[in-house]
């Protein structure tokens, strides 16, 4: 629903977000299944302008990967945070946007999605014509390969690579230490994944076609954070795997999403 | 010589889910054996046509296809005008809520119901002993997933909505053989969902990917 205030169209308020209300929470199952008690901060005004709303925070890998969907099709949205640390996502009225409890939620209209790699396809086929192209272009059979690598990045890499960020990273945030045996045993599983994907962008250049697809999208969010992280040498071992990352991290739309960060 | 070939094997859930989406669409094919205990599976010619070296992998002319769900998704759009419709018909609402559930078995129900498969069913296969504690906490996990479910069915037939569509299907294999375990009571003390794993594995084509198993 859109809001005409004063006869014209206003872009949505900045999002501000006090770092006291930012909490990483990827779908990852014990991560997100930790809260926090301390006293929640009030939620920025928000008025309801675009008809796509997302509710999750900027740090969210989840997140991210529905709102560099949303900026590689140039749409409108309002981005709702979610007060992680007091536990919002677990309670109403959340939980009645995603009975399981993660983020992100989507809401478009009358419609409601969770689970992210759902929702950027909905956003991909709903605004086919808009912004850039995220799936091949061709027939069934060409999809089909799309499918493949969309499968690949959820079935084979985001298992590992999720579990890399969790222990490298967000560990961190929630006072725990990283095991050092855990990630060793979690990286010699990823090189076998990137091996494979160093032989795939050898003849391709990118995970699908030669084209730039949510299949490599999907990937941004994790590949982001362990990129500032010592695993970091998997990828950049790997020429077409570190070709592959430069491209698809220097896009305009994912430096939209990693901007909200810094806000 | 049927113009589909599946490399698999009939006791393996994601080939299962593969034949499963034949049957329903009524297509001809070939499934042609993967000798798994030799290792084929991790070999040339099979890793040409996978390179994570797992079955099952398709062929349809010269379209070579891996990873169960995401040849289910072809097979169900390439013949969507053959047998069974295995995505709900409608608007594009429906479309993404279907999205949403195929996530939801890939993301949420599968990695726990698959290990506790594995604990309950496959390690006996291979000589080794059910790990009681990890069975134990996997299904504490899985509950909550099917409290969900069990809410869910009680507003809607199918997971994703009136009709029986690949979200539904994807969950076969592993219910299948969970069911034949002790972890059954977790669905059968779920009306709703017990209601609804009754009406899915009546299916005729599931049925026969049973069959293909006594063979």
């Amino acid at each position: 629903m859109r809001t005409i205030l004063q006869g014209s169209l206003l872009p949505p308020p900045p999002i501000k977000l006090s770092h006291s209300s930012l909490l990483f929470s990827p779908s990852h199952s014990h991560y997100s299944n930790l809260k926090f008690t301390t006293k929640s901060s009030p939620s920025p005004p928000t008025i309801t302008m675009a008809s796509i709303k997302v509710h999750g925070v900027p740090m969210s890998t989840a997140t991210m990967r529905v709102l560099a969907a949303l900026y590689e099709k140039d749409l409108d949205f309002e981005l709702i945070p979610v007060d992680m640390r007091a536990g919002a996502h677990k309670q109403e009225p959340f939980v009645s946007l995603n009975p399981f409890g993660q983020i992100p939620a989507l809401q478009d209209g009358d419609l409601t999605l969770f689970e992210s790699r759902a929702i950027t396809e909905y956003i991909a086929d709903e605004y086919s014509e808009k912004g850039e192209k995220l799936m091949c272009p061709g027939c069934n059979k060409v999809k089909a390969i799309t499918k493949v690598w969309l499968n690949v990045e959820g079935q084979q890499f985001d298992p590992i690579a999720s579990k890399i960020a969790f222990e490298r990273i967000f560990k961190g945030m929630f006072g725990m230490t990283t095991d050092p045996a855990a990630v060793q045993e979690l990286e010699g599983k990823l090189v076998r994944v990137l091996d494979i994907y160093e032989a795939r962008l050898s003849k391709s250049e990118f995970l699908a076609c030669d084209c730039f697809t949510l299949a490599d999208l999907h990937h941004l969010p994790v590949i982001h954070y362990l990129m500032g992280t010592d695993s970091k040498t998997l990828f950049e071992s790997r020429p077409k795997v570190a070709e592959w990352v430069k491209k698809i991290t220097a896009r305009p739309a994912w430096a939209k999403v990693v901007d909200l960060q810094k806000q | 010589m049927a113009g589909i070939k599946v490399h698999g094997v009939p006791i393996s859930t994601t080939t299962m889910r593969v034949l499963a989406t034949l049957y329903e669409k009524g297509l001809d094919f070939e499934l042609v054996p993967v000798d798994m205990k030799g290792g084929a599976h991790k070999q040339e010619p099979l890793i040409s046509l996978n390179p994570f070296g797992q079955i099952p992998a398709l062929l349809d002319g010269d379209l070579t296809l891996f990873e169960s769900r995401a040849i289910t998704e072809y097979i169900a759009e390439e013949y969507s005008d053959k047998g069974e419709k295995l995505l709900c018909q409608g608007c594009k609402k429906l479309k993404a809520i279907t999205k949403v559930w195929l996530q939801v078995e890939g993301q949420q129900f599968d990695p726990i119901a698959s290990k506790l498969a594995y604990e309950r069913v496959f390690k006996g296969m291979l000589g080794m002993t059910t790990d009681p504690a990890a069975a134990e906490e996997l299904e504490a996990k899985l509950v909550k997933v099917l409290d969900i479910y069990e809410a869910r069915l009680s507003k809607s037939p199918f997971l994703a909505g009136d009709c029986f569509t690949l979200a539904d299907l994807h969950h076969l294999p592993i219910i299948y053989y969970l069911m034949g375990t002790e972890s059954k009571k977790l669905f059968e003390s779920r009306p709703k969902v017990s209601e609804w794993i009754k009406k899915i594995t009546a299916r005729p084509a599931w049925v026969k990917v049973l069959n293909l198993q006594k063979k």
